[in-house]
Protein backbone atom coordinates (compact mmCIF):
# COMPACT_ATOMS: atom_id res chain seq x y z
CA UNK A 1 0.00 0.00 0.00
CA UNK A 2 2.68 2.71 0.90
CA UNK A 3 4.80 1.50 -1.79
CA UNK A 4 1.74 2.03 -4.30
CA UNK A 5 1.27 5.67 -3.10
CA UNK A 6 5.04 6.84 -2.91
CA UNK A 7 5.06 5.56 -6.29
CA UNK A 8 1.93 7.45 -7.19
CA UNK A 9 3.55 10.80 -5.38
CA UNK A 10 6.19 10.30 -7.25
CA UNK A 11 4.31 10.81 -10.73
CA UNK A 12 2.58 13.37 -9.18
CA UNK A 13 5.75 15.21 -8.70
CA UNK A 14 6.65 15.01 -12.45
CA UNK A 15 4.03 16.46 -13.19
CA UNK A 16 1.36 13.67 -13.76
CA UNK A 17 -2.13 14.71 -12.53
CA UNK A 18 -3.88 11.63 -12.91
CA UNK A 19 -1.78 10.10 -10.79
CA UNK A 20 -3.01 11.82 -7.70
CA UNK A 21 -6.45 11.09 -9.17
CA UNK A 22 -5.40 7.70 -7.99
CA UNK A 23 -4.41 8.36 -4.38
CA UNK A 24 -7.70 10.72 -4.20
CA UNK A 25 -9.54 6.98 -5.17
CA UNK A 26 -8.33 5.52 -2.25
CA UNK A 27 -8.43 7.61 0.61
CA UNK A 28 -12.12 9.54 -0.53
CA UNK A 29 -13.97 7.54 1.98
CA UNK A 30 -11.52 7.66 4.79
CA UNK A 31 -11.30 11.63 4.64
CA UNK A 32 -14.87 11.91 4.16
CA UNK A 33 -15.83 10.45 6.41
CA UNK A 34 -13.54 11.73 9.38
CA UNK A 35 -14.51 15.43 8.11
CA UNK A 36 -18.30 14.12 8.19
CA UNK A 37 -18.05 12.95 11.47
CA UNK A 38 -16.21 16.28 12.80
CA UNK A 39 -18.73 18.46 10.82
CA UNK A 40 -21.81 16.80 10.57
CA UNK A 41 -22.94 18.12 7.58
CA UNK A 42 -22.64 16.41 4.78
CA UNK A 43 -22.04 19.18 1.86
CA UNK A 44 -19.43 20.80 4.47
CA UNK A 45 -17.98 17.34 4.89
CA UNK A 46 -17.59 17.14 0.71
CA UNK A 47 -15.93 20.82 0.76
CA UNK A 48 -13.39 20.48 3.53
CA UNK A 49 -12.53 17.07 2.37
CA UNK A 50 -11.94 18.24 -1.28
CA UNK A 51 -10.14 21.33 -0.11
CA UNK A 52 -7.54 18.66 2.24
CA UNK A 53 -7.25 16.51 -1.20
CA UNK A 54 -6.29 19.88 -3.28
CA UNK A 55 -3.87 21.20 -0.34
CA UNK A 56 -2.27 18.31 -0.42
CA UNK A 57 -1.74 17.92 -3.99
CA UNK A 58 -0.66 21.37 -3.76
CA UNK A 59 1.68 20.77 -1.33
CA UNK A 60 3.06 17.32 -2.03
CA UNK A 61 6.21 18.24 -2.33
CA UNK A 62 6.94 18.80 1.33
CA UNK A 63 5.35 15.23 2.29
CA UNK A 64 8.15 13.36 3.31
CA UNK A 65 8.05 9.66 2.04
CA UNK A 66 9.68 7.97 4.55
CA UNK A 67 6.59 8.75 6.46
CA UNK A 68 2.97 7.57 6.50
CA UNK A 69 0.82 9.22 3.95
CA UNK A 70 -2.92 8.85 5.28
CA UNK A 71 -1.10 10.49 8.49
CA UNK A 72 -0.28 13.28 6.50
CA UNK A 73 -3.27 13.79 4.56
CA UNK A 74 -5.58 13.00 7.60
CA UNK A 75 -4.04 16.16 9.48
CA UNK A 76 -4.64 18.31 6.23
CA UNK A 77 -7.87 17.07 6.91
CA UNK A 78 -8.38 17.07 10.49
CA UNK A 79 -7.09 20.72 10.79
CA UNK A 80 -9.36 22.37 8.12
CA UNK A 81 -12.57 20.51 9.72
CA UNK A 82 -11.10 22.22 13.13
CA UNK A 83 -10.72 25.86 11.40
CA UNK A 84 -14.16 25.74 9.69
CA UNK A 85 -15.85 24.45 13.08
CA UNK A 86 -13.62 27.25 14.73
CA UNK A 87 -14.85 30.10 12.76
CA UNK A 88 -17.71 29.37 11.31
CA UNK A 89 -19.37 32.23 9.60
CA UNK A 90 -22.99 31.61 8.53
CA UNK A 91 -23.50 32.40 4.73
CA UNK A 92 -27.22 32.57 4.21
CA UNK A 93 -29.49 34.87 6.61
CA UNK A 94 -30.87 33.62 9.56
CA UNK A 95 -33.95 36.15 8.60
CA UNK A 96 -34.37 35.06 4.84
CA UNK A 97 -37.16 33.27 5.01
CA UNK A 98 -37.33 29.37 3.85
CA UNK A 99 -38.74 28.71 0.61
CA UNK A 100 -42.29 27.41 0.43
CA UNK A 101 -42.96 27.83 3.99
CA UNK A 102 -45.13 30.45 5.54
CA UNK A 103 -43.71 32.67 8.03
CA UNK A 104 -40.78 30.55 8.88
CA UNK A 105 -37.40 31.58 8.83
CA UNK A 106 -33.92 30.18 8.77
CA UNK A 107 -33.65 30.14 12.97
CA UNK A 108 -35.75 27.52 12.99
CA UNK A 109 -33.90 25.52 10.58
CA UNK A 110 -30.85 25.23 12.37
CA UNK A 111 -29.48 22.81 15.01
CA UNK A 112 -30.28 24.67 18.16
CA UNK A 113 -27.38 25.33 20.63
CA UNK A 114 -29.37 24.43 23.39
CA UNK A 115 -29.35 20.57 24.34
CA UNK A 116 -32.67 18.87 22.48
CA UNK A 117 -35.12 17.80 24.37
CA UNK A 118 -35.15 14.56 25.81
CA UNK A 119 -37.89 12.61 23.85
CA UNK A 120 -36.64 14.04 20.62
CA UNK A 121 -33.18 12.18 21.26
CA UNK A 122 -34.70 8.91 22.29
CA UNK A 123 -37.06 9.55 18.98
CA UNK A 124 -33.89 9.86 16.63
CA UNK A 125 -32.40 6.64 14.74
CA UNK A 126 -29.19 5.37 16.63
CA UNK A 127 -27.14 6.75 13.72
CA UNK A 128 -28.53 10.49 14.02
CA UNK A 129 -28.12 9.71 17.99
CA UNK A 130 -24.15 9.04 17.17
CA UNK A 131 -23.73 11.89 15.28
CA UNK A 132 -25.50 14.18 17.34
CA UNK A 133 -23.37 13.09 20.50
CA UNK A 134 -20.43 13.62 18.66
CA UNK A 135 -21.63 17.03 17.77
CA UNK A 136 -22.21 18.00 21.10
CA UNK A 137 -18.62 17.18 21.95
CA UNK A 138 -16.08 20.00 22.43
CA UNK A 139 -14.25 20.34 18.71
CA UNK A 140 -10.98 19.22 21.11
CA UNK A 141 -12.45 16.02 22.10
CA UNK A 142 -14.03 15.26 18.78
CA UNK A 143 -11.51 15.01 16.81
CA UNK A 144 -9.28 12.71 19.32
CA UNK A 145 -12.99 10.83 19.65
CA UNK A 146 -13.58 10.52 15.76
CA UNK A 147 -9.97 9.07 14.78
CA UNK A 148 -9.76 6.59 17.76
CA UNK A 149 -13.30 4.87 17.75
CA UNK A 150 -14.62 5.61 14.39
CA UNK A 151 -11.57 4.92 11.91
CA UNK A 152 -9.54 2.78 14.96
CA UNK A 153 -6.44 4.43 14.67
CA UNK A 154 -3.55 4.06 16.76
CA UNK A 155 -3.35 6.32 19.81
CA UNK A 156 0.40 7.07 18.29
CA UNK A 157 -0.53 8.09 14.70
CA UNK A 158 -3.86 9.97 16.35
CA UNK A 159 -0.72 12.02 17.84
CA UNK A 160 1.21 12.52 15.02
CA UNK A 161 -1.77 13.61 13.06
CA UNK A 162 -3.16 16.41 15.50
CA UNK A 163 0.35 17.45 16.20
CA UNK A 164 0.08 16.87 19.94
CA UNK A 165 1.97 14.57 22.65
CA UNK A 166 0.81 11.50 23.14
CA UNK A 167 -0.05 12.26 26.73
CA UNK A 168 -2.21 15.25 25.60
CA UNK A 169 -4.52 12.51 23.47
CA UNK A 170 -4.81 10.01 25.72
CA UNK A 171 -6.13 12.71 28.65
CA UNK A 172 -8.47 14.29 25.39
CA UNK A 173 -9.78 10.55 24.57
CA UNK A 174 -10.34 10.29 28.49
CA UNK A 175 -11.86 13.46 28.90
CA UNK A 176 -14.04 12.89 25.48
CA UNK A 177 -14.93 9.32 26.78
CA UNK A 178 -16.24 10.78 29.98
CA UNK A 179 -18.48 13.62 28.58
CA UNK A 180 -19.95 11.02 26.48
CA UNK A 181 -20.91 9.07 28.98
CA UNK A 182 -22.55 11.92 30.99
CA UNK A 183 -24.48 12.23 27.59
CA UNK A 184 -25.60 8.64 27.13
CA UNK A 185 -26.36 8.02 31.35
CA UNK A 186 -30.00 8.81 30.33
CA UNK A 187 -30.18 5.78 27.49
CA UNK B 1 -17.83 6.46 44.51
CA UNK B 2 -17.02 9.47 47.06
CA UNK B 3 -14.61 6.75 48.75
CA UNK B 4 -12.65 4.97 45.45
CA UNK B 5 -9.42 6.25 44.96
CA UNK B 6 -9.29 8.68 41.58
CA UNK B 7 -6.71 6.73 39.60
CA UNK B 8 -9.58 3.86 39.32
CA UNK B 9 -10.91 5.66 36.94
CA UNK B 10 -7.66 6.83 34.88
CA UNK B 11 -7.46 2.68 35.41
CA UNK B 12 -10.43 2.49 33.22
CA UNK B 13 -9.61 4.94 30.59
CA UNK B 14 -6.03 2.89 30.33
CA UNK B 15 -8.00 0.05 30.35
CA UNK B 16 -10.13 0.87 27.56
CA UNK B 17 -7.05 2.28 25.94
CA UNK B 18 -5.41 -1.14 25.81
CA UNK B 19 -1.91 -0.02 27.32
CA UNK B 20 -2.67 -0.54 31.40
CA UNK B 21 0.26 -2.20 32.91
CA UNK B 22 -0.15 -5.63 34.63
CA UNK B 23 -0.34 -4.07 38.19
CA UNK B 24 -2.90 -1.25 37.30
CA UNK B 25 -4.98 -4.03 35.67
CA UNK B 26 -4.89 -6.19 38.96
CA UNK B 27 -5.45 -3.44 41.04
CA UNK B 28 -8.31 -2.20 39.04
CA UNK B 29 -10.17 -5.66 39.12
CA UNK B 30 -9.52 -6.44 42.25
CA UNK B 31 -11.62 -2.89 42.98
CA UNK B 32 -14.37 -3.36 40.61
CA UNK B 33 -15.40 -7.06 42.41
CA UNK B 34 -16.34 -4.92 45.16
CA UNK B 35 -17.72 -1.70 44.16
CA UNK B 36 -20.84 -1.32 42.15
CA UNK B 37 -20.64 2.05 41.72
CA UNK B 38 -17.10 1.52 40.10
CA UNK B 39 -18.38 -1.34 37.72
CA UNK B 40 -21.39 1.13 36.79
CA UNK B 41 -18.93 3.62 35.55
CA UNK B 42 -16.40 1.15 33.93
CA UNK B 43 -19.97 -0.12 32.11
CA UNK B 44 -20.90 2.84 30.67
CA UNK B 45 -17.78 3.96 29.78
CA UNK B 46 -16.90 0.35 27.58
CA UNK B 47 -20.83 1.59 26.09
CA UNK B 48 -19.28 4.69 24.71
CA UNK B 49 -16.90 2.75 22.91
CA UNK B 50 -19.15 0.57 21.57
CA UNK B 51 -21.79 3.13 21.09
CA UNK B 52 -19.49 5.56 18.56
CA UNK B 53 -18.42 2.08 16.92
CA UNK B 54 -21.92 1.59 16.15
CA UNK B 55 -21.61 3.96 13.80
CA UNK B 56 -22.26 3.26 9.80
CA UNK B 57 -19.35 3.32 7.47
CA UNK B 58 -20.45 5.77 5.47
CA UNK B 59 -18.72 6.22 1.67
CA UNK B 60 -17.85 9.74 0.24
CA UNK B 61 -20.35 11.21 -2.19
CA UNK B 62 -20.17 9.76 -5.97
CA UNK B 63 -18.58 12.57 -8.14
CA UNK B 64 -15.74 13.44 -5.43
CA UNK B 65 -12.87 12.61 -7.20
CA UNK B 66 -13.95 14.62 -10.03
CA UNK B 67 -15.09 17.28 -7.68
CA UNK B 68 -10.97 17.11 -6.61
CA UNK B 69 -9.79 17.42 -9.96
CA UNK B 70 -12.23 20.25 -11.14
CA UNK B 71 -10.89 22.17 -8.22
CA UNK B 72 -7.11 21.38 -8.57
CA UNK B 73 -4.96 24.37 -9.82
CA UNK B 74 -4.57 23.57 -13.61
CA UNK B 75 -1.31 22.13 -14.82
CA UNK B 76 1.65 24.50 -15.29
CA UNK B 77 1.81 25.17 -19.06
CA UNK B 78 5.49 24.42 -18.31
CA UNK B 79 3.69 20.64 -17.26
CA UNK B 80 1.72 21.10 -20.18
CA UNK B 81 3.99 21.32 -22.82
CA UNK B 82 6.77 18.96 -21.76
CA UNK B 83 4.40 16.33 -22.09
CA UNK B 84 3.39 17.48 -25.48
CA UNK B 85 7.37 17.70 -26.32
CA UNK B 86 7.53 13.85 -25.66
CA UNK B 87 4.57 12.76 -27.69
CA UNK B 88 5.24 14.47 -30.26
CA UNK B 89 9.38 15.23 -31.18
CA UNK B 90 8.44 14.99 -34.89
CA UNK B 91 6.13 18.26 -34.24
CA UNK B 92 8.21 19.74 -31.81
CA UNK B 93 11.37 19.80 -34.09
CA UNK B 94 8.79 21.26 -36.84
CA UNK B 95 7.60 24.21 -34.41
CA UNK B 96 11.22 25.00 -33.11
CA UNK B 97 12.51 25.41 -36.39
CA UNK B 98 9.10 27.68 -37.76
CA UNK B 99 9.81 29.63 -34.40
CA UNK B 100 13.81 30.16 -35.83
CA UNK B 101 12.90 30.72 -39.25
CA UNK B 102 9.85 33.54 -38.23
CA UNK B 103 12.75 35.11 -35.91
CA UNK B 104 15.47 35.47 -38.94
CA UNK B 105 12.69 37.06 -41.10
CA UNK B 106 11.34 39.03 -38.42
CA UNK B 107 14.40 40.55 -37.55
CA UNK B 108 15.54 41.14 -40.96
CA UNK B 109 12.54 43.18 -41.46
CA UNK B 110 13.22 45.22 -38.85
CA UNK B 111 17.06 45.45 -39.43
CA UNK B 112 16.22 46.66 -43.01
CA UNK B 113 15.81 50.17 -42.14
CA UNK B 114 18.29 51.47 -45.03
CA UNK B 115 17.01 53.45 -47.93
CA UNK B 116 18.02 50.66 -50.76
CA UNK B 117 16.62 50.21 -54.43
CA UNK B 118 17.68 47.55 -57.01
CA UNK B 119 20.62 49.26 -59.34
CA UNK B 120 18.81 49.75 -62.70
CA UNK B 121 20.50 51.91 -65.44
CA UNK B 122 18.89 55.47 -66.42
CA UNK B 123 16.91 55.84 -62.25
CA UNK B 124 17.17 59.11 -61.21
CA UNK B 125 17.73 59.41 -57.17
CA UNK B 126 16.15 62.16 -55.43
CA UNK B 127 17.05 61.92 -51.91
CA UNK B 128 14.72 58.70 -50.75
CA UNK B 129 12.66 58.86 -53.98
CA UNK B 130 13.50 56.61 -57.07
CA UNK B 131 12.55 58.04 -59.97
CA UNK B 132 12.23 56.14 -63.65
CA UNK B 133 12.28 59.50 -65.74
CA UNK B 134 9.70 60.40 -68.42
CA UNK B 135 10.29 58.60 -71.86
CA UNK B 136 12.93 56.23 -70.42
CA UNK B 137 12.14 52.41 -70.17
CA UNK B 138 13.82 50.08 -67.49
CA UNK B 139 14.36 46.91 -68.36
CA UNK B 140 14.50 44.38 -65.45
CA UNK B 141 12.22 44.60 -62.24
CA UNK B 142 12.88 47.13 -59.50
CA UNK B 143 12.65 46.60 -55.69
CA UNK B 144 12.66 50.08 -53.73
CA UNK B 145 13.38 49.56 -49.28
CA UNK B 146 12.40 52.15 -47.05
CA UNK B 147 12.05 55.09 -50.08
CA UNK B 148 9.07 55.97 -52.53
CA UNK B 149 9.25 55.19 -56.18
CA UNK B 150 8.15 57.55 -58.81
CA UNK B 151 7.37 56.10 -62.04
CA UNK B 152 6.86 58.74 -64.81
CA UNK B 153 8.23 56.16 -67.60
CA UNK B 154 8.14 52.66 -68.46
CA UNK B 155 9.38 49.47 -66.53
CA UNK B 156 9.61 45.95 -68.68
CA UNK B 157 9.41 43.79 -65.01
CA UNK B 158 7.27 43.86 -61.28
CA UNK B 159 7.82 46.96 -59.41
CA UNK B 160 8.10 46.36 -55.42
CA UNK B 161 7.96 49.02 -52.77
CA UNK B 162 8.76 48.03 -49.53
CA UNK B 163 7.92 50.90 -46.84
CA UNK B 164 7.01 53.35 -48.80
CA UNK B 165 5.03 54.60 -51.61
CA UNK B 166 4.76 54.60 -55.30
CA UNK B 167 3.36 56.88 -57.95
CA UNK B 168 2.56 56.47 -61.11
CA UNK B 169 2.44 58.96 -63.27
CA UNK B 170 -0.46 58.56 -66.47
CA UNK B 171 2.66 58.35 -69.08
CA UNK B 172 3.64 55.53 -67.09
CA UNK B 173 3.79 51.91 -68.43
CA UNK B 174 4.68 49.40 -66.27
CA UNK B 175 4.39 45.35 -67.77
CA UNK B 176 5.02 43.56 -64.34
CA UNK B 177 2.81 43.70 -61.03
CA UNK B 178 2.87 46.14 -59.03
CA UNK B 179 3.80 46.05 -55.29
CA UNK B 180 3.60 47.89 -51.85
CA UNK B 181 4.32 46.41 -48.73
CA UNK B 182 3.82 48.18 -45.44
CA UNK B 183 3.32 45.63 -42.87
CA UNK B 184 4.95 42.40 -41.29
CA UNK B 185 2.56 40.23 -42.65
CA UNK B 186 2.56 41.63 -46.16
CA UNK B 187 6.45 41.53 -46.02
CA UNK B 188 6.51 37.65 -44.35
CA UNK B 189 4.59 36.99 -48.07
CA UNK B 190 6.58 38.35 -49.67
CA UNK B 191 9.63 36.91 -47.95
CA UNK B 192 8.18 33.54 -48.59
CA UNK B 193 7.01 34.21 -52.37
CA UNK B 194 10.82 35.32 -53.06
CA UNK B 195 12.08 32.23 -51.34
CA UNK B 196 9.72 29.69 -53.52
CA UNK B 197 10.95 31.79 -56.58
CA UNK B 198 14.78 31.28 -55.92
CA UNK B 199 14.30 27.89 -55.37
CA UNK B 200 11.83 26.93 -58.56
CA UNK B 201 14.70 29.31 -60.50
CA UNK B 202 17.48 26.97 -58.63
CA UNK B 203 15.18 23.82 -59.72
CA UNK B 204 14.86 24.98 -63.40
CA UNK B 205 18.67 25.71 -63.70
CA UNK B 206 19.23 21.94 -62.04
CA UNK B 207 16.86 21.14 -64.92
CA UNK B 208 18.67 22.97 -67.60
Amino acid sequence: MDALINKRIKEVLKGDQNAFAEIVELFQDKLYRICYRMLGNQHEAEDIAQEAFVRAFINIHTFDTNRKFSTWLYRIGTNLCIDRIRKKKPDYYLDAEVVGTEGLNMYSQIASKEELPEQEVLKMEMQDRVQYEISRLPDKYRAVIVLKYMEDLPLQEISDILEMPLGTVKTRIHRGREALRKQLSNM
Amino acid sequence: MNNCPDHIVHYMHEHLDGDISREHELELQAHLTSCTTCQQHMNELSKVAVFVQSASHITAPSGFVEGVIARMPKETSQVGMKRWFHSHPLLTAAALFMILMSASLFSSFNDDQQFSFTKQPNIVVEGERVIVPAGETVNGDIVVKNGDLQIDGDVNGDVTVINGTQYTASTANVTGEIEEINQVFDWLWYKMKSITKEIMSSFDKAEK
